[in-house]
């Protein structure tokens, strides 16, 4: 255990994808790098297989909504490698008008959930999904209610207003 | 995954018939519905609908200040919450920079280490009632009650804790709670032995538990699980062990794993997980000694709030309380993925924050909702009871289900 180091992986990413994965930054000492959509599935296959790094481990998928950036939709991957005990994360930020991204079920049996979640909450399509379906909210909501549009509660309340915390 | 014949819909002899399992049946323990196709007893197929208690909590989250996000993860699993709310508290902590006493440490680990036998105790007893020995239930039930009354010193409540706040506790721990405490610790052993008596070697219980429902390591793996189930199958994943928090790295702990990842394996490694916790809280208690008895939360006035008669009589006290309360502090303008080990595996948090006072974006990696979703591919060809006891073996909780 703890023979890979943030610095190798960077290294080591930066070797194979020079200009197509960036790295973000490290914060709390979790490497964030970014990707484009046609890049992420080979990306993920890569960190999986290769022996080196071995990326097993699929945390977490979710994503978050940034209503005035360009590309206002993000996806996020948390993996873990549980052989060098090394995490990463992973963004994939998505046009409104196109918010495709291909699907990870193909390399983790795990994803099928967090993506169901995730285009639930939030419109994400993952093509090639086997089953992509609302999961928590009920079938015939027309909404994605994690977007920063939806609002919370009844929008006519004054007593709630956003600038009440801290936004 | 077991090799039972199963019949596809083109099989000219089979009728299936279709099952309704939940949305609230007796055997679930809780809201989960799974619609089977049956062929007899043995399932041919099965879809699982989730989210008929779904709450929003991620959406919720977004519009209140930091330590009014406690009480949610209370409702995550509602069996272990303290561990939810620790969890929740050392996010903040970590996203703030704040560096809790050691004493703060151990007496969090006190707290979570028996949530983790409460969890424990109720999946494990609960899946020998659904085997059919109900004794064992009856006897260890009174023992959550014991851990629930030390709850009741510490933080005046039961089930939905709310323990603790960021930087620490809201009050110390009383001479009652600690009395409490080494009565539990000195009986419960007893009981925990009597109850692994009844079942460990029972045959009944292994002819109903060993090599039902068994998942290797890899199918485990790729489909994320995590926490004792996860450890059933042989990989010894722990985020005590591995990714060590609130001082776990000072403490002696073994992590116990399975050998076959069934249902037998999943009920072992969990009675091992409650000696584990016992010695955790006993070389706690032994730490706490060496550190001052009056501390029981950080040095952090931004975020923690004073005590009530001080806000009255002293004017800084004041002040930090009404900037607490109004969210006049600034707070840094980054992202933290902070994950404990829950009940069920790996709890985490992932909180994006823009500066202000309420998250920007906060994500709970429930270890529930992705352990569950093995459960409908992996009860194709089991047998309908074999189902209902997988089901008891992954201690899914409807709370963290849905969030």
């Amino acid at each position: 255990m703890g023979k890979l180091t943030n610095e190798d992986l960077v290294k080591k990413i930066s070797e194979k994808y020079s200009d197509q994965v960036t790295l973000l930054g490290e914060p709390f000492g979790l490497l964030t790098f970014e990707t484009g959509r046609d890049q992420i599935i080979d990306l993920l296959t890569w960190l999986k297989n290769d022996a080196a790094l071995q990326f097993i481990y699929l945390t977490d998928i979710t994503a978050i909504h940034y209503p005035e950036l360009p590309k206002p939709i993000g996806v996020i991957y948390h993996l873990h490698s549980l052989v060098n005990n090394v995490r990463g994360r992973i963004k994939v930020f998505l046009e409104d008008a196109d918010v495709h991204i291909p699907t990870a079920t193909n390399i983790w049996n795990g994803a099928n959930w967090m993506e169901r979640e995730t285009y639930d909450l939030f419109g994400v399509i993952f093509d090639g999904h086997p089953d992509l379906r609302r999961i928590l909210n009920v079938d015939d909501m027309t909404a994605f209610p994690m977007r920063k549009e939806f609002p919370l509660e009844d929008p006519n309340r004054v007593d709630k207003k956003d600038y009440f915390f801290g936004r | 995954m077991q090799n039972h014949p199963v019949y596809t819909d083109n099989d000219p002899q089979t009728e299936l018939s279709t099952l309704n399992l939940g949305p609230t049946h007796p055997a679930t323990h809780g809201v989960f519905q799974n619609v089977l196709q049956l062929d007899g007893e043995r399932i041919v197929s099965g879809v699982s609908t989730i989210g008929y208690i779904h709450r929003a909590f991620e959406k919720i989250a977004e519009h209140r200040p930091f330590y009014q996000i406690t009480p949610l993860t209370d409702r995550l699993n509602y069996c272990s919450s303290p561990i939810n709310n620790m969890g929740w508290h050392m996010t903040v902590e970590k996203l703030l920079g704040i560096q809790t006493p050691k004493r703060v440490d151990y007496l969090r680990i006190i707290i979570m280490e028996l949530a983790r036998i409460a969890d424990h105790l109720i999946c494990n007893s609960v899946l020998a009632v659904d085997t059919g020995a109900a004794t064992g239930f009856f006897y260890v039930m009174e023992y959550r009650e014991a851990i629930y009354e030390i709850y009741e010193e510490v933080c005046g409540s039961r089930l939905t804790t709310n323990i603790g706040r960021i930087g620490g506790f809201e009050r110390n721990f009383n001479a009652i709670a600690f009395r409490k405490l080494r009565k539990f610790l000195k009986e419960y052993p007893v009981v925990l032995k009597e109850f692994e008596n009844l079942t460990k070697r029972n045959r009944i219980f292994i002819d109903r538990t060993k090599d039902v429902a068994a998942v290797t390591a890899e199918d485990a793996i790729s489909y994320s699980w995590s926490g004792p189930i996860l450890r059933a199958t042989g990989v010894d994943y722990d985020v005590r062990a591995m990714n060590p928090y609130c001082s776990y790295e000072e403490f002696d702990f073994e992590v116990p794993v399975g050998e076959n990842g069934d249902v037998y394996s999943r009920y072992l490694v969990r009675q091992e997980e409650m000696w584990q916790s016992l010695r955790l809280i006993e070389q706690a208690l032994v730490k706490l000694e060496n550190e001052p008895s009056d501390i029981f939360h950080a040095d952090v006035p931004d975020f923690y709030l004073p005590p009530k008669e001080d806000v009255y009589n002293n004017m800084e006290a004041l002040i930090y309380h009404f900037k607490i309360v109004m969210g006049e502090i600034p707070t840094p303008n980054t992202e933290v993925y902070h994950s404990v080990e829950g009940g069920n595996g790996e709890l985490g948090f992932y909180l994006v924050n823009d500066g202000g006072r309420s998250p920007y974006r906060l994500h709970f990696r429930r270890p529930s909702f992705i352990n569950y979703q093995m459960y409908a591919p992996m009860s194709r060809g089991m047998l309908l009871s074999d189902a209902i006891i997988n089901m008891s073996s992954l201690n899914v909780i409807a709370g963290e289900l849905d969030a």
